[in-house]
């Protein structure tokens, strides 16, 4: 479905990304793991259109996509999380949900002005909608309150949440277990798979917990220092020598 | 540690007499072709030596008064009191609303004339404050030259109606829409610069429009202006003393009243009180649908907003048209209360002056900018002394304004969305 | 022949004006380039200076003295003192308390800072437009026949000459002095350079010192060229001089001076074939094109969008 080609990076002299290559089938969780520093936000941030990749192609579908706007790209089906989390954190959490809808609600104005029957029912729905993910990731009773004024964990959840009532087809999770506890983490664990489950999504993960990534990605993508180290199932990466050096040379 | 808080007092207080000594103690004076100075009278020399001395003290104690100033904040019992609850904040704000509304409906029929004529003045300013309130309060976009689309509104209504004769109600729709079609033209392409950069463009384009205004004299008389715009009719209905357009009639004769001046004066305020509510209630209702939300959220934080597929360029570009929409509005309602306009009147002051309404007036909140224009206009007539110094006032009150309550005198608080039945 | 010679007049016109403007258009570079701020209120340094710089003239004449080295270094050195003060005090009063705050916050800030100021002088001074003496009269005359000559007076000269030496004078000090190093850091770094012990805040201060200092011997030459001033004198010199600056490249000394001479020369040749009216059209239009294509300017850094 998704599939990245020799992606590359430049920054004036650093080259932050270098030949990176990876694919995504349907319902599939990939992940990409590497020390601190290796490129792999970078590769997200060409992957979402934040950055115009200075080589290389993505294709979604047989159709390339980089370059394009990074809200076409979104609209594409193809939405992300952030490392520092990134809420509307003075709009309710409910609302955080509602904006993300903005391109099924996108009505012309006069139809808001005077409220048509059809505008109020398309509200309804998403609020309807948003509600649902909400009960599904366990916020629903703070569906209310300002999502800055939420813990860590729960605005973790309600980002992904806000991803998923824009209906992706990719989910791209930016190092989504970070601060979290054991006990948070496994939800997460349990969450994702259940995003790949029953609402046929595939994911692409950045994350450091190594039983996390292993624990449910179909396939791992390693990469160091900008350049692809290995990619194979976790069986295969477990065993790599390469990967062990990488990761006890940075320990 | 007192010798330093000493020698930096003594350093603030000579700053002080430096920058006011020359310019408020040395009066330049013309005499014919020659200049000479001359000292000015000694209540001013009293008040640059007590200014300084003053922020000599004030240094000197910063600390201590510092201190004081906190213990006096604690007293005070509105200082930590909790927010007002949503519900009941926003029922406040609307019996707020009802009350001006009623206030301004009986209005000109208790006072003079003049002051009706500054009424609508008044409103004209709310609806420019207003629709300006969307661009900056709402979608956090500095527009410097919001007095452009106000200049469109106002022109296109008077070329219209000195060309070709359309009337008020024509005109109002077409001055409305085509400062909108500006706001669009001269908005794609700079709405993708930074905060500050589209400030310094928007002036620019404010500038150049004033230019053109004042240059291209065969079409808009230059300097001059154009004079002659009619006044709005009801329903054919004139209010001069003699008809002037074909197949109208006028109002004093129709009703059988003996004609009066003020009729036209209250007619008009009517009508701008009439636009300003629209204008109100239309933004009001903005501001709950999606667009709105979309408003907040790219002010928010914009790299997220995109991710989730909202357009930067888009949803800027609404709240750019749609300010500059009311604009044209306002500048028609404009035309038609002077019955001649000029590229005086469209000056790069005119935009501070309504952006200085919108931060005084909390932006964001539409009440706090309606109480803020109403303030800003008003004052100055009501004590003429005050007059002269009303810019300086106006400067140093947005600059306290940013230093000490950022989001204005009413913080703005969109009414929220609430998910019923949690 | 006259042709060219009526290039060179209008091409040493623009060049006397550009020279200006880029000594203006230092103190919005440098300020940018440290805290990342648009000192909006720049442009009535400027004319502070020159307000000042024509009372000390005035001050002196009735004094009775005429000798004209003594009375323009006092100008100058007036004007640079009122200046810098006032550059110290609006950086105390109206930016230092919102630093850091959102973007638009410092900027609303200096608008009214701005606006303050021009009342200010409008309320102690009037809000007419004063006569500025000329005491640099004459110059050079070059060339061509009894229909078109070539001049150059010695203000315009004057103005080159002075540019030049406070050019030179600020580089010198920028990667010379210990100050001027600390500035360099801070500009690179501004938490960074706090965490190695720089005084922050005092690196700022002097920032807004020299930019106003300069802007006030600009202000002195200025009123000198133009015979006049009058309190809304800078405002538009201010934008012309920030449009200098985004030309060159906000934040680069350098691309202060060139984007100076760039924008000189443009209004010059503006005025000279098209029609003086159209020059302000002309320089925001060009601010308009430099910010669309090339917000970094000619000599500026790009900046890459953190996420």
């Amino acid at each position: 479905m998704l599939e990245v080609q020799n992606l590359s990076m430049r920054f004036g002299g650093l080259l932050a990304v270098d030949q990176v290559s990876l694919d995504v089938q349907e319902r599939e969780v990939v992940s990409i793991i590497g020390p601190n520093g290796a490129g792999k936000t970078t590769v997200f941030n060409c992957l979402s259109g934040f950055y115009r990749p200075t080589g290389g192609r993505i294709l979604l579908d047989g159709r390339e996509i980089q370059g394009k706007p990074d809200y076409r790209i979104s609209r594409l089906g193809l939405v992300r999380t952030f490392q520092h989390v990134r809420l509307f954190n003075r709009m309710t959490v409910v609302e955080n949900l509602m904006v993300a809808q903005h391109r099924h609600l996108n009505t012309n104005l006069l139809s808001g002005l005077i409220a048509t029957p059809g505008y109020r029912s398309r509200e309804q729905k998403a609020l309807d909608r948003a509600a649902y993910w909400l009960e599904r990731v366990g916020l629903l009773e703070l569906a209310n309150r300002d999502a800055g004024n939420l813990a860590y964990g729960q605005q973790r959840r309600l980002e992904i949440a806000r991803c998923m009532v824009t209906e992706p087809r990719i989910l791209m999770l930016d190092e989504p277990a970070a601060g979290l506890n054991p006990a948070e983490t496994r939800e997460l664990n349990q969450l994702i798979v259940s995003l790949k489950e029953d609402y046929n999504v595939s994911v692409v993960l950045i994350e450091h917990d190594m039983s996390l990534v292993m624990g449910i990605s179909d396939r791992i993508n390693v990469i160091s220092q900008g350049r692809p180290l290995a990619s194979g199932t976790p069986e295969e990466i477990r065993s790599n020598d390469e990967v062990i050096k990488a990761y006890l040379g940075e320990a | 540690m007192m010798a330093q808080s000493f020698r930096h007092a003594l350093f603030c207080g000579v700053i002080t007499l430096i920058i006011a000594w020359p310019i408020l103690g040395l009066k330049l004076v013309a005499e014919g072709t020659s200049i000479t100075v001359r000292g000015a009278d000694a209540f001013t020399w009293a008040a640059v030596a007590v200014a300084a001395v003053v922020v000599f003290t004030f240094q000197l104690f910063r600390d201590r008064l510092m201190g004081r100033l906190e213990v006096l904040q604690a007293l005070n019992p509105l200082a930590n009191r909790e927010p007002l609850p949503d519900a009941k904040r926003i029922r406040l704000e609307n019996i707020g609303m009802v009350l001006l509304i009623a206030v301004a409906l009986v209005w000109p029929f208790l006072v003079s004339r003049g002051s009706v004529d500054l009424a609508t003045l008044v409103l004209i300013y709310i609806m420019l404050a207003l629709g300006l309130n969307v661009v900056v309060g709402l979608a956090g976009l500095l527009d410097l030259g919001y007095v452009a689309f106000y200049a469109v509104g106002a022109y296109t209504f008077a070329l219209l109606s000195s060309y070709w004769g359309v009337s008020f109600w024509m005109a109002l729709p077409i001055g409305a829409l085509l400062a909108a079609l500006f706001g669009l033209v001269l908005g794609f392409p700079v709405l993708r610069l930074r905060g500050d950069y589209l400030a310094i463009v928007t002036l620019g384009f404010g500038e150049i429009i004033r230019i053109l205004l004042n240059n291209w004299t065969s079409l808009t008389g230059g300097p001059n202006g154009i004079g002659g715009i009619p006044d709005p009719t009801l329903f054919g209905m004139e209010f001069g003393r003699r008809v002037r357009g074909e197949g109208n009639v006028s109002f004093h004769e129709t009703f059988g009243i003996p004609y009066s001046s003020e009729h036209k004066v209250i007619f008009l305020y009517l009508i701008a009180l009439v636009l300003a509510v629209f204008t109100a209630l239309v933004i009001r209702r903005l501001m709950r649908m999606p667009v709105g939300r979309s408003w907040e959220a790219l002010r928010e934080d914009e790299i997220a907003a995109r991710s989730l597929g909202l357009s930067r360029t888009g949803v800027k570009l609404s709240a750019f048209t749609i300010g500059a929409f009311f604009a044209g509005f306002a500048g028609t309602v404009f035309a038609s209360k002077q019955g001649f306009i000029s590229p005086e009147s469209f000056v790069f002051l005119e935009s501070a002056i309504i952006l200085a309404i919108v931060v005084l007036g909390g932006m964001g909140s539409q009440l706090g900018v309606i109480l803020a224009a109403i303030a800003v206009t008003i004052l100055p007539e009501l004590a003429r002394e005050f007059a002269e110094y009303r810019m300086l006032i106006f400067g140093a009150a947005m600059v306290l304004m940013m230093v000490w309550r950022p989001q204005g005198l009413l913080p703005m608080r969109r009414r929220h969305i609430k998910l019923k039945g949690v | 022949m006259h042709d060219l010679l009526y290039f060179c007049q209008q091409l040493i016109n623009g060049l006397t004006i550009g020279s200006a403007y880029a000594l203006i258009a230092i103190g919005y570079t440098m300020v940018y380039g440290i805290i990342g701020m648009i000192n909006f209120a720049h442009g009535e340094i400027y004319m502070i200076g020159a307000y000042t710089a024509l009372i000390a003239i005035t001050g002196l004449a009735a004094l009775g003295i005429a000798w004209l080295p003594i009375v323009l270094l006092v100008a100058l050195i007036c004007a640079v003192i009122v200046s810098s003060s006032m550059g110290w005090a609006v950086e105390r009063v109206a930016y230092r308390p919102v630093r850091g705050r959102h973007r638009l916050i410092p900027l609303i800030s200096a608008i009214g800072m701005s606006i303050f100021l021009q009342n200010y002088v409008h309320l102690a001074q009037g809000s007419r437009n004063i006569g500025f003496p000329a005491l640099i009269e004459g110059g050079l005359r070059l060339g061509g026949d009894e229909r078109f000559q070539l001049s150059i007076s010695w203000i315009q000269i004057t103005i080159f000459i002075t540019t030049f030496i406070c050019m030179s004078a600020l580089s010198l000090f920028i990667s010379r002095s210990r100050l001027g190093r600390a500035c360099r850091a801070v500009s690179q770094d501004l938490g960074m350079a706090n965490l190695l012990g720089i005084d922050t805040n005092r690196i700022i201060s002097a920032t807004f010192v020299i930019g106003a200092a300069l802007a006030a011997v600009a202000g002195l030459l200025l009123g000198m060229y133009y015979g006049s001033v009058d309190p809304l004198f800078g405002f538009v010199a201010g934008l012309k001089a920030f449009t200098a600056a985004v030309l060159g490249g906000i934040g680069s000394i350098p691309g202060a001076m060139l984007g100076g001479l760039i924008l000189g020369i443009a209004e010059a040749m503006t005025s000279g074939y098209l029609s003086g009216e159209y020059k302000d059209v002309i320089s925001f239009s060009l601010l308009i094109l430099i910010l669309l294509f090339r917000p970094t300017g000619l000599l500026g850094k790009p900046e890459v969008e953190k996420i």
